[in-house]
C-alpha cells in the first residue's frame, strides 16, 4: 500500500517535472532569440537609423526608414484585406457551416494553411505581379493577406465556437433575430478571442520574407506608391544577410532587432487595445 | 379542468413536437390560466422542457425539429402564419436552466438588453424599467451600486435572478421558467421559489421543473408528462393528493424517475 503510493508519488512527480520542463524549452527559444537580437543589434540601432535610408555600398551608416514604413504599408495593407475576408468567413463557419459548403470551405482553409507561403508568392507573382508589369507593394499586401486569410477563419471559427450556446438561446429568447444575436451577442463574445487570433496572424505575416521576394520585390529608396516595388525589414534582413559586407550584416542584425520590436510593440498595444471589458 | 375563457392566457391545442420527425411530446391540449403559476413535472427525457419550447417557438430553433398543432396566446395562434416568432418572444420571456448573463454586458445593459430589441423605448425609460424589473425579480437591493459592473461578478443565484429580471424587462405576458433552479444552491433556490410566487402577480407563469416538492410549494396548476405524453394535469393541489392516473401516482410517490 505505502509502496505503491510512493510510486504514485514519483511518477507524479517526474509527469510534472517533464511538462514544466516543455514549458520552459518552449519559451526559452524567444528568449535567446532576443537576447542575441539585443547583442547584436543594438549597437546598430540608434536614431539615424530609424529615421535615414539606405546608404549605398561602402559609405558608412544610412538606416531601414523605407523598410519600416514600408513594413507597415504592406503589412497593414495586407491585415485590411485579409482580417475581414478571414474573420468573415470564420464567423460562417461557426454560425453556419455544418453544410457540404461549410465543410468544403474549412477544408480548403485548412489546405490553404499548410500551403508553403513562397507557394503563394509565385501564385500572386502569376496572376498580379506578370498581368500589372511590375512588382508592387499591393502585390505583396495581396500575398500577405492570402496567408491570413485560413489562419484567422480557423482561429475565429474556434473562438466562435467557444461561445456557450446558451447565450444563443437566451438571446433568441428575448426577441433578437439571428443575425442579431451572431452580431451582438456571439460575435461580441468572442471578440477578444478572435483579435487575438488576428494578431497573431498579423505577427506571422510581418516576418514573412518569401512571398515578398516575388511581389514587393524590395526597394532601396523610400516609396509610398503601393503600386510600385516596395521595401519591409523582412526583404532588407534578407538581403543584408546575404551580401558580402561586414557593414551590411551588421545592418541586418539591426534590422531584425527592429522587426521584433514592432511585432511585440504592435502585440502588446493590440492586447491591450482589444481586452475583454470585464476581466474575470 | 374547467377554467373561465376570459382567464385563459394560454392553451395549447394538441401539441406534438419533433425531433427529425421522432415525437418528443404527443398532442398535448393544456390550459394555462392567467396570473397563475402552471408547473411541469415528469422524469427525465418525458419531453417537459421540449413542450416548454413550443410555447415561444423556440423549439423550432433546434435543427430537425418541428411542432405541429396550435397554441393560443389571448386566443391568437402563435403558429398562425402571420405570426412573427421574434415579436411573439417579446410576449413570452423564458428562463433557462443555467443562468446565461451576456458576458460583454454589464448588469444595467443585461436587464435593457430585450428592451433594445424592442425599438421604440425612450433612452430616457430604460433606467426606470431596469429598476422596475430588478425590484421585480427581487435584485434591486443587491446590485443597485453595481449595475455598471460585469454581470459575471454576480454569483449564480443573483445571476439566475438577473436573467429573470431582463426576461420581464420587456413587459411579456408569460414567463417560461426551464428548470431555473437545478444549477443553484437550497438558499438561492428558495429566493427564485419566493420570487416566482411574486411574478404571478403580473405575469401567467410556467416553469419546468423535475423536483416534485418545487411543484408542490409553487404552482397552482400540474401538468405530468411521461414519455411524451401529457398523462394528467389538474389542480396542484389536487394532483398530489388524489391523482387520477396510475402513472401520476406512480411517479409521485417515488416509483420511478
Amino acid at each position: 500500500m505505502t509502496r505503491r503510493r510512493g510510486r504514485r508519488r514519483l511518477v507524479s512527480r517526474i509527469m510534472t517535472g517533464a511538462t514544466v520542463l516543455a514549458a520552459i524549452l518552449a519559451v526559452l527559444p524567444l528568449f535567446v532569440i532576443f537576447a542575441d537580437l539585443v547583442i547584436k543589434g543594438v549597437s546598430s540601432v540608434n536614431l539615424d537609423f530609424l529615421v535615414k535610408n539606405p546608404a549605398p555600398p561602402g559609405v558608412p551608416g544610412g538606416g531601414v526608414a523605407n523598410a519600416i514604413v514600408g513594413t507597415m504599408i504592406i503589412v497593414g495593407l495586407g491585415a485590411l484585406i485579409g482580417l475581414p475576408i478571414g474573420i468573415g468567413a470564420g464567423v460562417y463557419l461557426a454560425e453556419y457551416g455544418s453544410s457540404r459548403f461549410g465543410n468544403t470551405v474549412r477544408f480548403i482553409a485548412d489546405v490553404l494553411n499548410g500551403t508553403p507561403s513562397i507557394v503563394v508568392g509565385i501564385f500572386v507573382w502569376t496572376w498580379l505581379v506578370r498581368p500589372l508589369g511590375t512588382f508592387s507593394a499591393l502585390a505583396g499586401a495581396v500575398s500577405l493577406a492570402v496567408l491570413t486569410i485560413p489562419m484567422v477563419t480557423r482561429t475565429t471559427e474556434e473562438m466562435v465556437r467557444l461561445v456557450p450556446n446558451s447565450l444563443r438561446e437566451a438571446a433568441l429568447a428575448l426577441g433578437y433575430t439571428r443575425w442579431r444575436t451572431s452580431v451582438t451577442i456571439i460575435i461580441r463574445t468572442a471578440w477578444p478571442g478572435i483579435m487575438t487570433g488576428a494578431l497573431v496572424a498579423v505577427a506571422r505575416i510581418t516576418g514573412e520574407t518569401a512571398p515578398l521576394l516575388f511581389t514587393a520585390l524590395g526597394n532601396l529608396n523610400f516609396k509610398t506608391n503601393v503600386l510600385q516595388p516596395m521595401q519591409t525589414l523582412s526583404l532588407q534582413i534578407y538581403f543584408y544577410a546575404i551580401g558580402p559586407f561586414p557593414e551590411w550584416h551588421r545592418l541586418a542584425w539591426g534590422s531584425a532587432l527592429v522587426l521584433m520590436a514592432l511585432v511585440l510593440i504592435f502585440g502588446i498595444t493590440a492586447r491591450y487595445a482589444t481586452r475583454a471589458r470585464y476581466g474575470r | 379542468m374547467v377554467v373561465d375563457p376570459a382567464e385563459i392566457q394560454l392553451r395549447t391545442e394538441r401539441v406534438s413536437a419533433y425531433f427529425h420527425g421522432k415525437a418528443a411530446v404527443r398532442e398535448a391540449t393544456l390550459v394555462f390560466p392567467r396570473n397563475t403559476v402552471t408547473a411541469i413535472i415528469g422524469p427525465s427525457g418525458c419531453g417537459k422542457s421540449t413542450f416548454l419550447r413550443c410555447l415561444n417557438r423556440m423549439h423550432e430553433m433546434t435543427p430537425g425539429a418541428s411542432v405541429t398543432g396550435q397554441v393560443f396566446l389571448d386566443g391568437h395562434d402563435i403558429y398562425a402564419p402571420d405570426v412573427n416568432p421574434i415579436q411573439l418572444r417579446k410576449r413570452v420571456g423564458m428562463v433557462f436552466q443555467r443562468p446565461a448573463p451576456f458576458p460583454t454586458m454589464s448588469v444595467a445593459e443585461n436587464v435593457a438588453a430585450g428592451l433594445r430589441v424592442n425599438g421604440n423605448v425612450k433612452r430616457t425609460e430604460v433606467s426606470t424599467i431596469v429598476e422596475r424589473a430588478l425590484r421585480g425579480a427581487a435584485l434591486w437591493e443587491e446590485v443597485n451600486d453595481r449595475l455598471d459592473k460585469s454581470a459575471l461578478a454576480l454569483s449564480g443565484g443573483q445571476q439566475q435572478r438577473l436573467c429573470i429580471a431582463r426576461a420581464i424587462a420587456p413587459s411579456p405576458d408569460v414567463i417560461l421558467l426551464d428548470e431555473p433552479t437545478s444549477a443553484l444552491d437550497p438558499i438561492s433556490t428558495q429566493r427564485i421559489e419566493e420570487l416566482v410566487q411574486d411574478l404571478k402577480e403580473h405575469y401567467t407563469v410556467v416553469i419546468v421543473t423535475h423536483n416534485m416538492q418545487q411543484a408542490a410549494r409553487v404552482s397552482d396548476y400540474t401538468a405530468f408528462f411521461y414519455m411524451g405524453e401529457l398523462v394528467e394535469t389538474g389542480l396542484t393541489e389536487k394532483l398530489f393528493t388524489r391523482p387520477a392516473e396510475e402513472r401520476t401516482e406512480a411517479y409521485i410517490t417515488g416509483r420511478f424517475g
